[in-house]
């Protein structure tokens, strides 16, 4: 057998399996990004709001999520998570890839409570007098939240939020624990399959290299466009 | 619940011991324990040389930075598990395998934190200690490490937290440590997943706040002892 051959990376089935695989690393990062970011928004508002209750429970959420591993997240969502939902959820749960659907579900949690204490800082980088003035003109408080506050929180949150894009799609691989079919559970089936795994763990590491660097080089090229400004 | 509790208690603190290998949460905090203290070194290695004035250390330090931080921690525990029996012809334990991975992880890590920590002090003070006739590496060891350490402390305790989460993937290469455990204690007793998961949840979860409220206390007090100093 040849040490390493390239040409079943090129086509083929194990070609195919690990692209798919590659395709859903990509889907789940994507839509537990769309998921997380705006979570992660309604977490930071409560952690900052003028309310004792609300802030409360904003930081129980942060600290009673983060400080558990993305992996015992997942282990309850799939395991667990399906024996407290009625019998007609659970059945619809089952027959639309549950993997998948729990994967998100923590995936998104996991990385919305970050996202939270990055938009946090970035809401704490935004002086106050700017939410007075917006008040003091006029606009009602969740229009000044919206419209004042947060555009400005998010251009300050915006380069530690990539970084945290790039620890989503690292974590992605973590899925592949509750047999949601992404890149690391494709690279598993390739190996037991073909013993083929230097060729299946090159492509693998190729894929998460490129993602994780693209997205590094654009949070470099967005602060270099986008300087943090200084009142 | 409480039944629960009572019958798997030792299996979940120690797994199979002493009647089999050690696992459970004794495993889980000795191993993120020795990886940290064995990653120590190294890291403090890496990041003199990531902030090093020669750049023939520089750059190739930070290009393996920049390559180990963009991968994930999972991948390369399988190219380890599965390629280093292949390259030293001994067969590698779960244990060791994993220890290897989060140490490798750590000092990268960790160099990062001492990196940081050296380009935050004072520049005067480094320059003091060169200009009162000590070499580089006494002005390194004497002066900037002492001051960058301890400052470095809170996010040393954090990345202990980093590290206790990332132990948890030993599970997928089927190390015995405590999600592993409560994995086999959910089949064992096959109904009550939820508690099962739960109580691992809560377990993780007092372990980890403990130690980054630590963390904030060892920032908090540094802080007043700077403002106390100026």
């Amino acid at each position: 057998m040849q040490f390493f051959d390239p040409t079943i990376l090129q086509s083929g089935q194990y070609h195919d399996w690990l692209v798919q695989g590659l395709i859903l690393s990509l889907q789940l990062t994507g839509i537990s990004f769309a998921l997380a970011l705006p979570f992660g928004a309604l977490v930071a508002v409560m952690r900052t709001s003028t309310s004792a209750p609300l802030r409360a429970l904003g930081a129980t959420i942060v600290e009673g999520i983060r400080n558990v591993p993305l992996l015992a997240h997942l282990l309850f969502w799939y395991f667990a998570f399906p024996e407290l939902l009625p019998e007609a959820a659970r059945e619809l749960l089952y027959a639309n890839n549950a993997e998948a659907v729990c994967a998100v579900i923590a995936l998104t949690l996991y990385s919305g409570v970050h996202m939270a204490e990055d938009i946090r800082s970035g809401i704490r980088a935004v002086p106050a007098t700017q939410l007075e003035a917006a008040r003091s003109l006029g606009l009602g408080r969740a229009a000044s939240v919206r419209l004042v506050l947060l555009p400005q929180a998010l251009r300050a949150a915006t380069p530690p939020l990539l970084s945290q894009t790039v620890n989503l799609w690292k974590d992605s691989s973590v899925a592949t624990v509750i047999g949601a079919a992404e890149m690391m559970y494709q690279v598993a089936r390739v190996e037991t399959d073909s013993f083929r795994s230097v060729e299946a763990f090159t492509f693998a590491t190729l894929a998460y290299l490129t993602v994780s660097l693209l997205i590094a080089l654009a949070a470099h090229l967005y602060g270099r466009r986008y300087p943090v400004r200084t009142a | 619940m409480l039944e629960l509790i009572d019958t798997y208690w030792l299996y979940f603190l120690v797994g199979q011991y002493p009647a089999g290998p050690l696992g459970g949460l004794v495993l889980t905090v000795l191993l993120s324990g020795a990886a940290l203290v064995l990653a120590m070194p190294l890291g403090l290695m890496l990041g003199i040389a990531r902030v090093s004035p020669y750049r023939l250390l520089r750059w190739p330090t930070g290009v393996v930075v920049q390559l180990v931080r963009a991968l994930p921690l999972l991948l390369v525990l399988f190219w380890v598990y599965f390629f280093l029996p292949a390259l030293t012809g001994v067969k590698t334990s779960q244990a060791s395998t994993m220890l290897i991975v989060l140490v490798l992880f750590d000092s990268v890590y960790l160099a990062e934190i001492v990196a940081a920590g050296i380009r935050a002090l004072p520049k005067g003070q480094f320059e003091s200690a060169r200009s009162l006739g000590l070499s580089y590496p006494q002005a390194l060891r004497l002066v900037v490490l002492p001051q960058t350490l301890r400052s470095g402390l809170p996010s040393i305790v954090n990345q202990l937290v980093s590290t206790i989460k990332a132990t948890s993937l030993g599970y997928i290469i089927g190390l015995s440590e405590v999600s592993f455990i409560a994995t086999q204690i959910n089949t064992l007793v096959f109904t009550h997943a939820v508690e099962v998961y739960l109580v691992l949840a809560l377990t993780y979860f007092i372990l980890c706040f403990g130690l980054s409220r630590l963390a904030f206390l060892l920032e908090r007090r540094l802080q007043r002892r700077a403002m106390a100093a100026s």
